[in-house]
């Protein structure tokens, strides 16, 4: 007699074995590619990191929920594995962490970790952290002006969520409805202050009640409850009932950045324990109890990763260098006198 | 050609642009069914509904914010701060995001939007009601700054500011939203941002001013001419970034002498640009120190009326500035 009285959690929630391996997948990949950009920036090719290991399996599983090419998403300095499951391929990223003159997101122009990609309707970041929520909700504005079926997504930290700009964009949202889903990922640390110096009562989510949304609570090292709350978060943006705040309690595993050293304020202890809550062999374990993964379809897609990642690398690195010359161009969308000028202008002809 | 007053002129651009493309959106406190303040936005809210003409939550980061994520998008957003001495919560949406974007993207991403400041002092509102930050905006580089002083130039300004593929702050002296009225074509004549306006022409000395005090400058003019056989050239600005520096120069390789004149307090000022830019590419041509007339060093209009009036800038202020440039 087939066992057909309990569903793997993920067909429950409308996901084939092909989309949980996928979504698994698209972990290993944003985390290779992660910790090449650390061998880079060790061997000199990268001046700076800023790291995303430990958030991809919220990253991954929220992202997915989303309409690649059709939703929006506005991220964050971490949202490595939002923006390569948003549409950014390994060598994107590459690409941008070697400051190419071609890179999707800024030409060489921002440090590594500014995400974004007109390609694929994800919003360039700044670094002042909070403002991109604020145009998150501006997009989610211009979709319920035009009656567009359009859902924005922005991510931001726990530390972040402090910003009055993260209050003003949740309240404006919550009066008018509109369709935006807010992820906080909470790590945990902001630099080095801890939660409960950050956050009073310790949670973001609570904080929803305020701007008349949901919040919910969800584990970050469970990718499928990560992807069950967007879920819902995304319907109830399309069915017009407004946004959603969702918390994913996730782990940081490097320090904030390359110029951060995590031992000077958290315990060696704490920080071990830390690779008990990557989500990547969580997320393994579900789906090989679900029989979806086994050792060997593991061990291949590793392989290929690998070569993926070492291909990419080599693409990106062979690109060409941005110039100064061209430092001065796309200033302005129409260029104007004066804009973009070094040199100074020459004196007018004539005089005394 | 109508007989318009600079407020009824912004409002007739909004309209007509909103009519023209509904991809343009107004937002901001008070802008529906009030009409804004002022009363910019009178009568949009009945024709164009809640949506296009959005009340916004008290929150000016988050006008200035959302605007740029609605100019992402696509649509055209004019957002109007209710004072421009109100706009420093936006100032890091507007420094840090809305001139930035298209650079740090690489001209992938653009912010198309308007945003709309009442500035200027003469009307009582002392430190918070009457500032000219005008400055702070023209050193921002990926924004365009625009200050027109008559209704033509507010009407056809402001329409060109909203169909720029680029960022505009677009300064609206409260003083002279009501001051007078003016010939406004009719229709779509839009005044091309970047481009000064030779208000008045003459020999002796050129007067270089925007907003508020064009009308200043004109009138004086007129006392110079009268009392003193002076000459002077006005040359209303009309667009701070970029700047016609060609017409700057030109004037005064006709006179010899440059008056800059503006409301904001003079140090660092916009001022400061303008001299600086004829001193160094026009030396030769001078014949008397570039001179600034500005508003005076402290933080800000006070508000009793002797104090207000010894604050700004008008007529007598600019005669007497403008007699002891024209004895060199």
């Amino acid at each position: 007699m087939a066992q057909t009285d309990i569903r793997p959690r993920h067909q429950e929630l409308g996901l084939s074995d092909d989309d949980v391996l996928g979504m698994y997948r698209d972990m290993l990949l944003a985390r290779a590619v992660d910790e090449r950009m650390w061998l880079m920036q060790r061997a000199g090719k990268i001046a700076f990191i800023i790291s995303g290991q430990g958030h991809e399996g919220a990253q991954v599983a929220m992202s997915w929920a989303m309409r690649k090419g059709q939703d929006w998403m506005a991220p964050y300095y971490r949202s490595i594995a939002s923006a390569m499951t948003f549409g950014m391929d390994a060598e994107d990223i590459i690409t941008a962490h070697l400051a190419k003159a071609d890179d999707v997101s800024s030409g060489g122009r921002q440090m590594p970790g500014h995400y974004g990609g007109a390609p694929y309707n994800i919003v360039s970041l700044s670094s002042p952290v909070g403002t991109q929520v604020l145009h998150a909700v501006g997009i989610a504005m211009g979709a319920w002006v035009r009656g567009d079926d359009v859902v924005t997504m922005t991510q931001f930290g726990e530390g972040t969520s402090n910003q009055g700009e993260i209050h003003e964009a949740m309240n404006f949202a919550g009066v008018h409805k509109l369709p935006v889903i807010f992820v906080c990922e909470n790590n945990g640390y902001a630099i080095s202050v801890p939660l409960d110096q950050q956050v009073a009562g310790s949670s973001v989510a609570a904080r929803a009640v305020g701007y008349d949304m949901p919040g919910v609570v969800v584990d970050g090292g469970d990718v499928l409850a990560c992807y069950a709350a967007t879920k819902e978060a995304h319907d109830r943006a399309r069915r017009g009932e407004g946004p959603t705040l969702i918390e994913a309690h996730v782990v940081r595993l490097t320090s904030h950045s390359s110029d951060d050293d995590q031992r000077r304020y958290r315990d060696p202890e704490e920080v071990a324990a830390l690779k008990e809550r990557d989500p990547i062999p969580q997320f393994a374990a579900e789906l090989r109890a679900a029989g979806v993964l086994t050792d060997e379809r593991d061990e291949t897609m590793r392989a290929e990763i690998k070569s993926l990642v070492n291909e990419a690398s080599k693409r990106a690195e062979a690109r060409p260098e941005p110039t100064p010359e061209d430092a001065h161009e796309r200033v302005y969308a129409e260029p104007i006198p004066g804009g973009g000028t070094a040199v100074p202008l020459a004196p007018i002809d004539g005089g005394h | 050609m109508a007989e318009l007053n600079i407020l009824e002129a912004i409002r007739t651009a909004m309209d007509e642009e909103m009519e023209r493309d509904d991809q343009v959106m107004v937002l901001g406190e008070d802008v529906g069914k009030k009409g804004g303040v002022f009363g910019a936005t009178e009568g949009l809210f009945a024709k164009y509904g809640h949506k296009r003409v959005l009340d916004t939550p008290l929150t000016e980061g988050m006008i200035a914010g959302a605007a740029m994520g609605a100019a992402v998008y696509g649509l055209r957003p004019v957002a109007e701060m209710q004072f421009a001495d109100f706009v420093y919560p936006a100032f890091n949406q507007i420094v840090s995001e809305i001139s930035r974007i298209h650079y740090r993207s690489n001209g992938t991403f653009s912010a198309p939007m308007v945003i709309r400041m009442p500035y200027g002092g003469g009307v009582h509102g002392a430190l918070y009601h009457s500032q000219s930050n005008e400055g702070y905006f023209t050193h921002t580089v990926g924004l365009k700054v625009v200050a027109p002083g008559t209704p033509a130039d507010a009407k056809g300004l402001l329409k060109a500011s909203i169909r720029d593929p680029d960022p505009v702050m677009f300064f609206e002296h409260k003083k002279t939203y009501r001051l007078f009225k003016g010939q406004v074509p009719d229709g779509d004549t839009v005044v091309p941002i970047g481009k000064a306006d030779v208000a008045r022409s003459g020999k002796h000395l050129s007067i270089f001013c925007y907003g508020f005090m064009r009308t200043c400058a004109l009138e004086a003019a007129e006392t110079l001419a009268r009392e003193d056989g002076v000459e002077a050239e006005i040359v209303d600005l009309r667009t701070l970034r970029p700047l016609d520096t060609e017409t700057i120069l030109a004037s005064v390789a006709k006179t010899g002498k440059a008056l800059v004149v503006h409301e904001a307090n003079r140090f660092g000022g916009f001022g400061a640009e303008i001299a600086a830019e004829i001193s160094e590419r026009a030396f030769e041509q001078l014949d008397g120190p570039v001179t600034r007339l500005a508003g005076p060093d402290v933080p800000g209009v006070p508000y009793h009326h002797s104090l207000e009036d010894w604050y700004m800038i008008g007529p007598a202020r600019i005669v007497d500035a403008a007699r002891k440039l024209a004895a060199y």
